[in-house]
């Protein structure tokens, strides 16, 4: 346990090293917490064998920080690499053995004929010496890191048999300067901070980013117009077009899973209540009707239904409703408060943020089992937003620390919490993306 | 007195007297620049108008303060709502936009609706006491706009707020 520490403060430090350019421009990232339960792996150094300029992005590295923030894995940590195999021909097996690793990848960076890089690569079992996947990538200079977090997630599908959700991206709000003199900005970066983008900035406040189904668009809602408005916005173009701005509040969009619809929270009757939105025809459709505030509307994957957040029996919790309308059920029943619920691809877990006494982390109701589970994923005392990854290994929140906005990716079994820190100002609405299409 | 003094002041006095014989001519113009003390008293009808924005001590408070997830009125907040109220009867041209505010605790998108809900509650204090619901636009901006960014319950307490914003005098 203590070498497992120790690793994991070894990658932080070798994360912090980054040239400075890399730095000021991503996230900061470090590691708390470890699970000595991960799958021991070794992924070697992969050297660029070509004639040009060396890639700047550690191909090898990248894997093995990705693998070890998913809970999953547990890396070995570069300085215990004794041996420096690129090809498996070269794995010395009895090696691995001995430092107890149950898989290693190898691989080296060749150039590709159209000016960009290859990266051949090879994953075995070390018990069986077994070769479980022997691929090959091509990318731009710019794209190693999307090359990487491709490879990160063959592995980890070859492995666990789950897809992996590396090669995926967040959007986030960033909020500096006290008012009347704040500046907003909706970014998206990569998964692991690195590649910040800015997709709006606003003097007046920016909150609640949603994915779209296919990754290409974000809604989401800006004070600019002077009160809450609902924008959806193309992310390659940048176009973006009014979609709600009625008297009152207009908040919480949400997709639906085939992309059609859009739910979202209008207070125009005095009121706050759950509408769907056909995007075809903008045409709305009143799904709840309760003097209680009804928000934060999110749909199950079937798009047969939509879970909110609404206070009707006094406090909030966690109701269910058809998408078309009609009666409410109630699905919380522990914990003072719970809202903002983020819902697992397959439907059995919601993850929220629960209000005890006060104390606010992030819980997780899983529905799959005869006898509903909770868990905590998260410390507390201001966690919020949980969004999960598209394949349910993982959730970000945002919480407060030393009085700033951060984010935390944890791993659905809470074992290992990883920190994104913004240097200037605050990060918070974390929305976790799609999976990419290639 | 040498005589360039008592020119001078012989024409201060006349200047003096054409401006207050001005003041006489009804369809005198509204430029007169230095208007005597007792010809701008305002006329003691009761009414607000609206220079009392600035100098009335209940019109100057602009802010209620709400207790953790309610949003009643607490009874210390009546008489600046009351003044305000009449402000509005005074004058029915005057708008204003009832910003509401909620602190940090729960979720963003919940407290929109909780600065509504207390936005919602003063426009309808302001009603009760003889503002019209013309007069009066609600706006949440839920908790992304502290007055203090601090996470404790002084803070807190400064952040649960409706915000009187006058948009028409």
């Amino acid at each position: 346990m203590t070498r497992t520490l120790a690793s994991l403060v070894l990658l932080a430090v070798a994360l912090l090293a980054l040239p400075f350019q890399a730095r000021a421009q991503a996230l900061e990232i470090d590691i708390v917490g470890g699970n000595a339960a991960a799958l021991p792996i070794t992924v070697v150094p992969m050297p660029y064998l070509g004639t040009n300029v060396a890639p700047d992005t550690d191909v090898a590295a990248v894997i093995a920080a990705n693998l070890n923030r998913s809970g999953q894995f547990r890396t070995l940590p570069e300085a215990n690499i004794i041996e420096k195999p690129i090809r498996g021909s070269e794995i010395q097996f009895p090696t691995w053995r001995v430092l107890r690793q149950d898989f290693i990848v190898v691989g080296r960076v060749l150039d590709a004929p159209d000016g960009g890089y290859r990266v051949e690569y090879e994953l075995f079992d070390v018990a069986k010496q077994e070769r479980l996947l022997g691929l090959a990538m091509t990318g731009r200079v710019r794209g190693m890191r999307d090359i990487a977090h491709q490879i990160s997630d063959q592995i980890y599908e070859k492995i666990l048999g789950v897809r992996g959700a590396f090669w995926t991206r967040i959007a986030y709000v960033t909020a500096s300067g006290n008012y009347p003199n704040q500046q907003y900005a909706l970014m998206v970066a990569d998964a692991d901070g690195f590649n910040p983008q800015t997709v709006v900035r606003s003097r007046e406040p920016l909150m609640s980013p949603a994915w779209s189904p296919d990754g290409r668009r974000l809604a989401y809602v800006s004070f600019e117009r002077g009160n809450s408005t609902i924008y959806i916005q193309e992310l390659t173009t940048g176009a973006r077009e009014v979609v709600a701005s009625f008297r009152g509040i207009n908040g919480a969009p949400s997709f639906s899973p085939d992309g059609t619809r859009l739910a979202l929270t209008l207070s125009r009757t005095g009121n706050p209540e759950i509408y769907v939105m056909d995007l075809a025809t903008k045409a709305l459709t009143q799904i709840t009707r309760h003097f209680g505030i009804d928000t934060e509307a999110v749909w199950m994957p079937d798009g047969q239904s939509l879970v909110f957040t609404s206070d009707r029996a006094g406090r909030p919790q966690l109701y269910q409703v058809p998408a078309t309308g009609g009666e409410a059920t109630r699905l919380t029943f522990e914990g003072d408060y719970n809202a903002k619920a983020s819902i697992s691809f397959d439907g059995k877990k919601i993850a929220m943020a629960q209000g005890n006494r006060n104390v606010y982390r992030i819980a997780v109701l899983d529905r799959s089992l005869a006898q509903p589970r909770w868990q905590t994923l998260s410390p507390g005392n201001l966690d919020e937003s949980p969004s999960f990854a598209p394949n349910a290994s993982m959730l970000l929140y945002a919480t407060k620390e030393g009085g700033r906005g951060v984010l935390y990716a944890v791993s659905a079994d809470a074992r290992v919490r990883q920190r994104l820190v913004l240097t200037d100002g605050d990060v918070r609405e974390p929305a976790w993306s799609p999976y990419r299409q290639r | 007195m040498n005589n360039a003094t008592r020119a001078l002041l012989v024409a201060a006095i006349a200047v003096g007297l054409s401006a207050c014989a001005k003041r006489t001519v009804p369809e005198a113009p509204a430029a007169d620049p230095a208007p005597a003390p007792v010809a701008t008293a305002p006329v003691d009808d009761g009414k607000y108008g609206p220079e009392d924005l600035d100098t009335v001590a209940c019109l100057r408070e602009r802010t209620v303060r709400f207790d953790f997830d309610q949003d009643v009125v607490r009874p210390e907040f009546q008489a600046i709502l009351a003044c305000h109220a009449k402000y509005l009867q005074d004058r029915p041209e005057a708008r204003i936009t009832l910003e509401g505010h909620a602190d940090e605790r729960g979720s963003r998108e919940y407290n929109l609706g909780l600065g509504e809900r207390r936005g919602n509650a003063v426009s309808a204090a302001l009603q009760a006491a003889g503002g019209s619901a013309g007069q009066l636009t609600v706006v949440s901006f839920g908790e992304e706009r502290p007055v203090d960014a601090a996470s404790n319950e002084t803070a807190w307490a400064q952040n649960r707020r409706v915000e009187i914003v006058y948009t028409a005098r």
